[in-house]
């Protein structure tokens, strides 16, 4: 059956993306309650934390890095959804782009927020955070620019600067909207925040001509983070870590969890602020095809990665490798594998499962599964260290779970306010798209009348 | 301030308008073009499509680079740190912080040139604007006509739905 989509008119496509802007419900509220509490239950642990010190985790010796670092590669990994993703489908001009892009950018914003947060909390005392920074120091801390600490400060500041410009640039025209909209104080505050906007073509063409070359500069730099991310373990010589292949692997990883969680965000807005004319099926198909290859891809990193460990046999690798296949981590490595590999699948290749409910529940497995990739990542090989009476293991306690789970309600919190000042799909770019539509639907009528058409 | 302009419902229109706009011989830059989307397939909004931006970005990273290349070079001297048999300036190393720093500054002067270039943002109010732009509307209109009524017959003529608007 041929699906044909009733067309918001301009109107309504104003005042379905406007509403959650500028009407509040009791829901929002309740939401916003909720989810803060969740984060300020998240905050007081992580002060608790920084009174009592490390020991109120489970990261001891010789496991230093535990669920902290799990969540700080995890989160710079979502951040991969937006801008990467926008940024590449802007070059490649493909039109069913334009309602995803914001919710896909405000991913990256808020991820990279998050994720850079979690360096700090891991440190056991973060009010001397700025004793990483790379600074000559009378203490002879010189700066370090050799430091892959000192590179992820550098890369990650860069990453979150280019995507909050990417994701505020084309936010302008649409403050321009709401400015002559609104009255009061919502006028004063969207009037300043687009000073000078009135969609003269100069400023169109500027605008496109900046958000063409930031896409183009954001691509690169975004794969560099994350492979800077995977330098912070492949640049140790510890087993399993020291590895050529981690930078396209983590690289690979980002995109598939961003992918995934992108789609999941996009399901949640499409049903809370009632966008199913916009957010339509066929965008969920296309992100589950594109999901769907990063699955294929993870899956031959993954098999690259074990089979190279496994015929080279180092004496220091094979204890962390048999402890992730049959050993103590072997059920949350196979999980690991079901999640991201195995239950996709069918959702994700078999067309007619390639639904919205369909990759809304791959994507929740992917992200499942790369919570755990990161984890067994981090945590197996500093169990398993090069010397066996080094080996130890470790166990999270309450502190971490509880900033563990208030780092997503802070993603959700972030994510929920930004609704209610920022329309969710850009208005202007999705008139392009529908005027371009309407431009191509004449010219082929136009070619049909001429009889250029056969 | 005079000014006489017309708000369209489709570009075809507004295309119309400006067409026979600089057929009654009013000068391209005389005439006010504003709408709420690009509309690069019209000849009203192929306007000011030239710009250097690109080569400005290029410029931008460029400088990024030597600075970047001048920071860790200079810092790595000033403080050596002779560590694991690395030389004292770690070029290999160095350049992530380099690459960094040169994708920064060309993000950056992209975007201070658009904010230039654009005008944004500007206390200046502009000499035309209808909030009706924003709905979807495409004005074209003349400020300080020198004769009013033909513009606005011109703007007429055009059709199309256009809403005649005087400023006097």
């Amino acid at each position: 059956m041929i699906h044909h989509r009733v067309k918001p008119t301009d109107r309504n496509m104003i005042e379905d993306l406007l509403r959650p802007v500028l009407y509040t419900t009791w829901r929002f509220y309740v939401a916003v309650a909720i989810l803060g509490g969740i984060v300020l239950a998240g905050l007081s642990t992580w002060m608790y934390q920084a009174y009592n010190g490390l020991v109120v985790t489970g990261d001891n010796w010789p496991v230093y890095w535990g669920f902290h670092e799990t969540n700080f590669v995890f989160w710079i990994g979502i951040s991969h959804a937006g801008t990467l993703i926008s940024a590449i489908l802007r070059i490649c001009n493909a039109t069913w782009r334009r309602p995803v892009t914001r919710c896909a950018e405000a991913i990256t914003a808020f991820a990279l927020m998050i994720g850079g947060i979690f360096p700090l909390i891991h440190l056991g005392r973060p009010w001397l955070a700025w004793w990483l920074l790379p600074y000559p120091s009378e203490r002879g801390i010189w700066p370090n620019y050799r430091s892959p600490l000192a590179w992820d400060f550098f890369a990650i500041n860069t990453y979150l600067l280019g995507s909050l410009l990417f994701l505020a640039l084309p936010m302008i025209p649409d403050f321009a909207l709401i400015r002559d909209r609104t009255t009061g104080m919502r006028h004063r505050i969207y009037g300043l925040l687009s000073k000078g906007w009135y969609g003269t073509p100069k400023q169109w063409h500027r605008l496109e001509s900046a958000m063409h070359i930031m896409a183009l500069a954001i691509i690169p730099v975004a794969v560099s983070v994350h492979t800077i991310v995977s330098f912070d373990f492949s640049m140790a010589v510890v087993p399993m870590w020291h590895s050529t292949i981690f930078g396209p692997y983590f690289v690979a990883g980002a995109i598939f969890s961003g992918i995934a969680a992108l789609i999941i965000a996009m399901a949640i807005l499409r049903k809370m602020l009632h966008l199913e004319k916009y957010l339509e099926p066929i965008h969920f198909q296309n992100l589950g095809k594109l999901l769907f290859t990063m699955s294929m891809l993870w899956g031959y990193f993954v098999f690259n990665e074990r089979l190279t460990t496994w015929y080279g046999n180092g004496t220091a690798e094979m204890p962390v490798f048999h402890a992730t296949q049959s050993g103590r981590y072997a059920s949350l490595f196979w999980f690991m594998v079901f999640c991201n590999f195995v239950m996709p699948f069918p959702f994700l290749a078999i067309r007619r499962m390639r639904t919205i409910t369909g990759t809304v529940i791959a994507s929740c497995g992917v992200v499942v599964g790369m919570w755990l990739e990161r984890f067994l990542i981090v945590v197996p090989s500093l169990s398993y260290k090069s010397t066996s009476y080094s080996w130890g293991h470790y166990t999270p306690r309450w502190p971490e779970v509880v900033i563990f789970s208030s780092s997503f309600a802070a993603m959700a919190l972030l994510y929920l306010l930004f609704t209610k000042f920022v329309p969710m799909i850009s208005l202007w770019e999705l008139r392009v798209g529908e005027h371009s539509e309407l431009k191509a639907a004449e010219n082929v009528q136009a070619a049909e009348a001429a009889g250029e058409l056969v | 301030m005079k000014a006489v302009y017309a708000l369209y419902r489709n570009p075809e229109s507004a295309q119309r308008a400006f067409a026979h706009l600089k057929n009654a011989g009013i000068a391209d830059r005389r005439i006010t073009v504003l709408s709420s989307e690009p509309m690069e397939e019209y000849e009203f909004g192929q306007r000011d499509r030239g710009t250097i931006m690109t080569w400005l970005a290029a410029g931008g990273g460029l400088v990024g680079l030597i600075g970047a290349y001048l920071l860790t070079a200079i810092t790595q001297k000033v403080w050596a740190i002779d560590t694991g048999g690395m030389p004292i300036v770690t070029n290999w190393t160095n350049m992530i912080v380099i690459f960094e720093l040169t994708m920064l500054s060309a993000i950056v002067t992209t975007v201070i040139t658009l904010l230039i270039t654009a005008n944004i943002p500007s206390w200046k109010k502009p000499q035309l604007y209808d909030p009706l732009v924003s709905e979807g509307r495409i004005l074209i209109g003349v400020t300080n006509p020198s004769n009013p009524s033909l513009i606005e017959s011109t703007l007429q003529s055009t059709g199309g739905g256009g809403v005649i608007k005087k400023i006097e």
